[in-house]
């Protein structure tokens, strides 16, 4: 076994598919020697692969993601750095209307390519370098979303989505990028499956389901009320598309209730959605309203105490659970 | 044309008052009173400065996420700028904002924007508004040489050609998009270039010169204004910081760096205009001085501010 930070984990993870497969290349902006992506997180690479696999893009989402479909149409295994999700706005098209080639051509493409990009708030970034997007992501049919909360999941589930033959975007949580906290991680290669959850905590009385960093701060609160005398079972879902939706709903049997919390405006989220699969095929286990934990339906805003406000927080979750137990 | 004299003293202090708010702001930001992310704007002060000085009050502009200067330019002020960053309630916008969106509507200042290239398009709307309202307001608009490499840079500035939108974009070209050199992003060696592919004029001037700057963006304003259409203006530049604060600059040699701060804009100034003897070197210390005392003010007006309450987050989400 051996330590590693979430960001060492992502660079491992794409150096190790890089080695082994040279059909995979890295488009984008400032991914090359200087940066190594601007939270640092491709150091390296440049080095290793040269400027023909880490290719250095002027600013242009658009063209980034509608080459790495077209190249990925056509042989290779794109990596597409897109940076913070909230440029995705700029290829929108390409994401709503042109990922779902497979399918508009009667299944004779396939697009094995990765998106890569930084989420979350927490660093007053502000409204346009701070949004989760998964709910608007999961809306979006044909494209599978990774979002790991752990050194550990992140590289194992990175791998995987490099090896996927569908478009996968792998979204990586700012805070934890720049968190110096390590996980252990087994020193032989691993990979970890889409669409299956972890259980990070076991416990009987509340399932919450955390995404991405709100894994830890449900981890944090369910410290806090087990001196309480409440148990809490934490799933991670860790990829949203595809759901593991059995995880959730056995969970669901063992305890009767359910806290859902997700780092987005609460209409039209990933909770939400969480929320409706439970409420339609596990009805009949639940003891108690499904409660979702989520931000504000605003922008986010930018001084500490606004954006502190806006997060949710381990109060936020106690609250919740108290009003349920 | 000869500009008058208070008109090059105010060119004058509004470079300085720039150059002292950003290096205050750095070292602020060192110091951990500044949250979020800063890009720093020292060094092209001539820019802002030249171009805005040819407005009227009631024209727009559009602003980067390198906007401090831009803003400072329009008439905004220091105290309700750094109250900003600091992320206080009397800030301009409240606190919403922070660096990398601060504007003051109020003065014609749509918005500071952190999407690369999203102000040319919305530029454009404020012409076009101002073309169906029948005003001669004109609309500047700022943005980088990395901007122009996007969708809609060609998207904004085509549809401004075909209808003779009355609006200046003025291109800061400070070589770099982040680690990028402009010689990487395009294959052309002047981005004025671009302005053949649409059929409008481009000028490619001495960014660090306000004079200039300040020239060439007076006369393609007079052209908008008449109804002539938009002009693609280049200012060629250098930042004397990194992208943003934390930025190593491994990219830039020494050499290179230090041939930016001989071009420095300010000092440049001040010697034309004590040769022209619109200023003494007693005077221009002087504004030194009150640009000094005017930021002392503003940071402890930053730190005595509140903070917003937290609830204001659910405020202005619609109207
Ligand atoms: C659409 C989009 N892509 C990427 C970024 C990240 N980014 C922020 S500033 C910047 C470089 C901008 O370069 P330029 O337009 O030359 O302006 P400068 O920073 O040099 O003033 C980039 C790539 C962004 N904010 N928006
Ligand atoms: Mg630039």
């Amino acid at each position: 076994m051996k330590e590693i930070t979430y960001q060492k984990a992502i660079n491992e993870a794409i150096d190790e598919e890089m080695k082994r497969d040279p059909s995979i290349f890295i488009i984008g902006e400032d991914i090359g020697k200087h940066w190594g992506g601007s939270l640092g997180e491709l150091a390296g690479l440049f080095d290793k692969y040269g400027a023909e696999r880490v290719r250095e893009t002027p600013i242009s989402e658009t063209a980034i993601l509608g080459g790495a479909i077209g190249a990925a149409a056509t042989g290779m295994r794109p990596i597409a750095y897109l940076y913070f999700d909230d440029f995705l706005g700029v290829c929108g098209d390409e994401l709503i209307n042109q990922l779902q080639m497979k399918y508009m051509y009667g299944g004779k493409t396939k697009l094995p390519l990765t998106i890569t990009a930084y989420i979350g708030a927490g660093l007053s970034a502000a409204h346009q370098h701070s949004k989760c997007l998964f709910g608007w992501l999961m809306n979006i049919s044909g494209l599978k979303i990774v979002a790991p909360a752990t050194a550990y999941d992140a590289k194992g589930l990175l791998k995987s989505a490099i090896r996927e033959d569908n478009p996968v975007i792998f979204l990586e949580h700012k805070v934890l990028l720049l968190s110096r906290s390590t996980s252990q991680i087994p020193n032989e290669e691993y990979t970890i499956p889409l669409g299956k959850a972890d259980i990070k905590r076991g416990g009987s009385e509340v399932t919450v389901v955390a995404i991405a960093l709100m894994v830890h701060r449900a981890l944090a609160a369910a410290d806090k009320l087990q001196e309480k005398g409440i148990s809490i079972e934490v799933i991670d879902p860790r990829t949203l598309v595809p759901l593991d939706k059995q995880a959730i709903i056995d969970s669901v049997k063992k305890t009767g209730r359910l806290v859902i919390m997700d780092e987005e405006p609460k209409t039209g989220s990933a909770a939400g959605e969480i929320a409706a699969i439970v409420a339609e095929e596990a009805f009949d286990f639940l003891d108690a309203p499904i409660k979702r934990v989520c931000a504000p339906d605003t922008p986010i805003p930018f001084s500490p105490v606004l954006e502190k406000f806006w997060m949710p927080d381990e109060e936020d979750l106690i609250k919740a659970i108290n009003e349920i137990m | 044309m000869a500009i008058e004299k208070e008109k090059l003293i105010d060119m004058y202090r509004v470079m300085v008052r720039i150059r002292t708010f950003e290096d205050r702001v750095f070292k602020e930001f060192a110091a951990g009173n500044i949250p979020g992310f800063v890009h720093l704007y020292a060094g092209e002060e001539a820019i802002a400065a030249g171009a805005c000085a040819n407005l009227r009050p009631d024209d727009y502009i559009t602003s980067t996420h390198r906007g401090h200067g831009h803003l400072i330019a329009k008439g905004g002020k220091t105290d309700r700028m750094m109250a900003e960053l600091y992320g206080k309630k009397t800030g301009y916008n409240r606190g919403k904002g922070g660096s990398m969106h601060i504007a003051e509507v109020d003065i014609g200042i749509l918005g500071a924007d952190a999407i690369v290239a999203a102000g040319i398009p919305i530029a454009g709307g404020a012409a076009l508004s101002a073309q169906m309202r029948g005003t001669d307001q004109v609309t500047l608009c700022f943005f980088g040489d990395g901007a122009t490499n996007t969708t809609r840079f060609h998207e904004g500035v085509n549809l401004a050609s075909i209808w003779k939108l009355p609006i200046v974009y003025v291109i800061e070209n400070n070589v770099y998009a982040e680690t990028t050199p402009v010689s990487y992003a395009m294959n052309i060696p002047n981005i004025a270039d671009r302005a053949v592919a649409y059929g409008i004029p481009g000028k490619t001037v001495d960014g660090n010169d306000v004079l200039a700057v300040h020239e060439v963006v007076g006369e393609a304003l007079a052209r908008a204004r008449k109804g002539e259409g938009p002009t693609l203006v280049e200012c060629k530049t250098c930042r004397y910081y990194g992208h943003y604060e934390g930025d190593t600059q491994t990219y830039r040699t020494k050499q290179e760096f230090e041939e930016c701060r001989k071009r420095d804009p300010i000092p440049r100034f001040r010697k034309k205009l004590i040769k022209m003897g619109v200023l003494t070197e007693k005077d221009a210390d002087k504004i030194n001085q009150e640009m000094l005392e005017e930021l002392d003010k503003a940071v402890k007006f930053a730190e005595e501010s509140p903070f917003p309450e937290p609830r204001e987050t659910l405020e202005d989400v619609y109207t």
